[in-house]
């Protein structure tokens, strides 16, 4: 398998990190479906700010981290079902599959990023439960 | 009769004021293509609807999981087939394991002498038939020498139990229905102002009202939505979940958001109002009289469907924009800019608590009220959509006293005849102040007996000093509480504890606007606990079982909601019911009761100028008050300069925090771990003018007393305002009240120790509503390092409340 076709066949998780307001559902979804302690994430929500750029202008996101305890879901995905972070989402802005169907998302109009953890990468997975 | 308007009025058209009216179109969708339950790898599903108790009273639908073979709860998903929410969550409902298993969940009825109040290891476990009975002799004995209006009965925000308990007491025979908070200052004013106002309420349309949502034929976006005084993303308050507004985002609809702070709401509004906090009306005011003068307005909508619009422009005169500006702190250009906005259509207005949280809110909402009227926007898509009790369920608002009590009756609620707002409004609560005032002082009579349920008021609704709610309960013989978990309120006040089971352990109707499902039982209650609605039916019934009709409690329900034309058991296979939406109801004859045209006001038009008002002997017209506490005016007995020396920065609180609903849910760990420890916000400068560093703990201190919370330090905060948590309490602390080095009390649990509420000046406005909760004056500085109360532990947290499956 080329480089490049390894990298199409990977898993990601899609953020439109433009609308996510920092409301914590994916983080704890994810702890109480994969039994993580309080202070443990399969997904880490970064804030970034506020600050001010300009008059009027203000630095204010956040950001979801997949961390390497994630397994994107692979018990839910099996069966067809959502990730559960991307389910709970209140922005809607989460979304699970294979990164070049993810890519299809960006509509160069709003902020995204894509996640690929290592659970994505087919190497191997650490079990978060 | 409470809610009729007994003077003639001389405009014409109706003088009754009745906000459970409304003409119920023909049901228009239902969710009855979808099993409300079945299995799944073991374990059986069932839909249901969220609703409080744990979480809040918006409903968002669930699907529960439990063990096919034990029937016990395994977890709780998202429901995506659920046009409500559509399979999204917040925290609160997401951690519901953690509540359902929790190791402090009460679980069976006790009972405690009254002498040993405060003492957590003097309850004894009671069946529920000695505690019902108890009860019934208590306060049968207390209503046949001193009157069934010497007990009250109290809720909080409520969690769906209002029409339950109101009935209960109705039962008995007692019109005293209360809310503590100090001028009744939630929610209830801007309904009441929007009843007399508009003969309606209203909220943003976001397609809320359609079970395709955003795809409604019909249906637009709002081209602005105006976030004013609250942080709906958090609070989903009332109904309306935050993150519709992200959703309206999406499809193109700018913010204009009102907030003292820099939400993230606010960091991506079109514009951003960072006002001062308490001067809401002032800015709506100014924002009217642009509206007025440069030609904003709604020619035809004005001319045909409000009255008093001169009236109305005379009181807007004086807010020219420079006043607006000096008093409001937002600049010129930015109000006037808001008023060209709100002049677009359609326009709507997500409105919260910070308009309630004034002296004069009612004046204040009826400000917002004219901006979204003389601009049209009422009824139409993407505007303010009238909306109501579907199908006249009661699930949300009380019954009509008058339809189970005597004249007489009725006449005994505390303030009822002494605020025509109170009185005439509709509303059925009595006046907070007045209430706490006759339980401390026992005039013009004693009040014997409390019924406490779904509500912590020592520590949500105590005002200064601190002790006075907690003294106002305990001066009573008897006191009763019904609750998930044990509360500062029930250890410091109560005498009898009747637990109250969880979401999924219960029956139930989830109805608050818009639509209506049942909320099913998917698992047996832990212990013995059972629902508010079982427990205030069963009791009821002893004392009045006409008022609740059925066999069953589900019988009941069916009662209540009679008007949807189906069984309790029926409605469960439909899932959600919606009736049929209109816009523009009020061309059609469909917003009012006799089937004329127009609202259902006492001129048959949005009264800009309110007849009613000035029946009532209130200004008819909006107006503002300076806050009691603000850097321009401080109350008399005080020498101002000296005041605002000692006390120089705005305090506002009751920031909302995603980890919690008002004092709920601070003993799940995982909600906890979001927020362990009760914080203030502070700007970068006015923290380092004091030496004060991220994470510091600090004394907020004004004339009243001080509390102790932790600095966090917020870059774009007015360097004149900090910004406190509110209803804190520490389940893992002393449930016995203590007192701290200085004499300072803890109260139970520590609820006073970082408590905004007990240094809030108590007191309510000229219409019995409003008090300046957002808006009060402090000093704040450093905490001595042996003053720290504690800070919290969350390995320790998440040890002893680590949720315990064995539980049954
Ligand atoms: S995909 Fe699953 S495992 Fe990964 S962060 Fe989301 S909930 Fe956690
Ligand atoms: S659930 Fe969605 S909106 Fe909430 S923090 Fe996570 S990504 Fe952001
Ligand atoms: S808003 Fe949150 S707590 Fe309230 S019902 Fe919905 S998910 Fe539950």
């Amino acid at each position: 398998m080329s480089e490049n076709s390894q990298s199409t066949e990977a898993f990601g998780l899609l953020i439109n990190y433009e609308y996510c307001t920092g409301c914590h559902s994916c983080e704890v979804s994810c702890q109480m479906e994969h039994n993580l302690p309080t202070d443990r994430w399969g997904i880490k929500l970064q804030k970034i700010g506020p600050w001010q750029i300009k008059q009027d202008v203000y630095q204010y996101d956040f950001v979801p981290i997949p961390t390497d305890q994630c397994d994107l879901c692979a018990s839910r995905t099996s069966k067809g079902k959502k990730p559960l972070c991307v389910k709970h989402c209140q922005s809607l802005v989460m979304d699970y599959g294979k990164v070049n169907d993810l890519l299809k998302r960006f509509d160069g109009k709003s902020k995204f990023t894509i996640f690929v953890p290592k659970s994505g990468t087919k190497s191997e997975v650490i079990q978060v439960s | 009769m409470v809610k009729r308007i007994e003077e003639v009025v001389e405009q014409g058209g109706t003088n009754e004021i009745r906000p459970d009216f409304f003409r119920e179109p023909p049901v228009k969708y239902t969710g009855g293509d979808l099993p409300w339950q079945w299995e799944e790898d073991g374990m059986v599903v069932t839909r249901s609807a969220s609703w409080a108790a744990p979480g809040c009273h918006d409903g968002c639908g669930v699907l529960i999981y439990t063990d096919k073979q034990t029937g016990k709860f395994i977890k709780v998903e998202g429901d995506e087939d659920n046009p409500y929410y559509q399979g999204r969550l917040c925290a609160r409902c997401i951690t519901l394991k953690e509540a359902i298993y929790h190791p402090d969940r009460v679980l069976y009825p006790m009972k405690r002498d009254p002498k040993f109040r405060g003492q957590p290891d003097k309850w004894q476990r009671v069946t529920w038939d000695e505690a019902y009975a108890l009860i019934k002799e208590r306060f049968d004995e207390i209503k046949a020498k001193y009157g069934a209006k010497s007990i009250v009965f109290s809720l909080g925000t409520g969690r769906g139990t209002a029409p339950y308990m109101t009935r209960l007491q109705y039962a008995f025979g007692s019109s005293q229905y209360a809310y503590f908070l100090s001028g009744n200052s939630c929610y209830v004013p801007r309904v009441a102002a929007s009843f007399v106002l508009m003969g309606a309420y209203t909220c943003p349309d976001t397609a809320q009202y359609f079970i395709d949502r955003y795809d409604h034929q019909g249906w637009v976006p709002p081209k602005n939505i105006f976030v004013w005084g609250n942080n709906p993303l958090i609070a989903n308050a009332d109904g309306n979940l935050g993150h519709w507004i992200v959703d309206c985002m999406k499809r193109g609809s700018k913010l204009i958001t009102i907030d003292p702070k820099l939400t993230w709401l606010a960091a991506k509004s079109e514009l951003w109002l960072q006002i001062r906090p308490g001067t809401d009306a002032a800015l709506a005011l100014a924002m009217g009289k642009i509206i007025v003068e440069e030609d904003l307005y709604d020619h035809e909508f004005v001319d045909n469907w409000c009255y008093g619009f001169e009236q109305y422009y005379e009181a807007t005169k004086e807010w020219d924009l420079a006043r607006a500006s000096e008093v409001t702190w937002i600049p010129e250009e930015k109000i006037r800019r808001a008023a060209y906005l709100m002049a677009e259509k359609p326009s709507s207005v997500q409105w919260g608590l910070a308009i309630d949280m004034t002296m004069e809110c009612i004046a204040g909402s009826a400000a917002i009220v004219d901006l979204w009227s003389i601009t049209g926007q009422i009824d139409i898509p993407g505007g303010m959509i009238t909306t109501h009790q579907p199908f006249n369920i009661q699930t949300w608002n009380p019954p009509d006293p008058a339809e189970s009590l005597t004249i007489e009756e009725q006449k005994a609620r505390i303030g009822g005849d002494d605020f025509p707002a109170l009185k005439y409004s509709g509303v059925v609560l009595t006046q907070a102040d007045m209430t706490i005032d006759q339980m401390l002082s026992s005039r013009p009579y004693k009040i014997r007996a409390n019924w406490i349920q779904s509500t912590n008021a020592l520590s949500c609704t105590a005002q200064q000093p601190d002790t006075r709610m907690e003294q106002a309960y305990c001066n009573a013989e008897f006191n009763v509480m019904l609750d998930p978990f044990m509360t500062p309120t029930a250890q410091a006040c109560c005498d009898v504890f009747l637990p109250v089971c969880l979401y999924p352990e219960r029956n139930g109707i989830r109805s608050i606007y818009y639509f209506v499902q049942n909320t099913n039982k998917a698992c047996k209650p832990l212990g013995e606990s059972k629902s508010d609605m079982e427990i205030c039916w069963e009791l009821g019934r002893q004392w009045n079982a006409e008022m609740w009709p059925g066999d069953t409690v589900e019988e009941f329900f069916s009662f209540t909601m009679k008007e949807v034309g189906m069984s309790f058991e029926e409605t469960r296979e439909e899932n959600w019911i919606y009736p049929e939406f209109h816009y523009e109801k009020f061309r059609k004859g469909e917003q009012r009761p006799d089937g004329q045209l127009g609202f259902n006001t006492p001129t048959g038009r949005i009264e800009l100028y309110s007849t009613l008002f000035g029946q009532w002997g209130q200004k008819p017209v909006p107006h503002y008050a300076e806050p009691p506490y603000s850097p321009y005016n401080v109350p008399d007995g005080f020498n101002k300069e000296e005041y605002l020396q000692r006390y120089p920065l705005i305090m506002t609180t009751g920031a909302r925090q995603w980890a919690s609903f008002h004092s709920e849910h601070r003993q799940i760990p995982h909600l906890r771990a979001l927020h362990p420890n009760p914080e203030f916000e502070i700007s970068p400068q006015t923290a380092a003018e004091r030496g004060i560093k991220q994470g510091d703990w600090c004394w907020i201190e004004n004339h009243i007393g001080r509390i102790q919370l932790k600095a966090n330090i917020q870059p774009i905060l007015d360097s004149r305002v900090v910004s406190l948590d509110h209803a804190w309490w520490f389940p893992e602390r002393d449930a016995k009240d203590s007192l701290d080095k200085n004499g300072k009390r803890m109260g139970s649990y520590g609820t006073y120790a970082s408590n905004p509420n007990v240094i809030i000046q108590a007191g309510c406005g000229e219409s019995g509503f409003g008090n300046n909760c957002k808006s009060q004056l402090c000093q704040v500085y450093l905490c001595e390092p042996e003053e720290i109360y504690a800070q919290t532990d969350m390995a320790e947290i998440a040890l002893r409340f680590a949720p315990n499956e064995e539980l049954i």
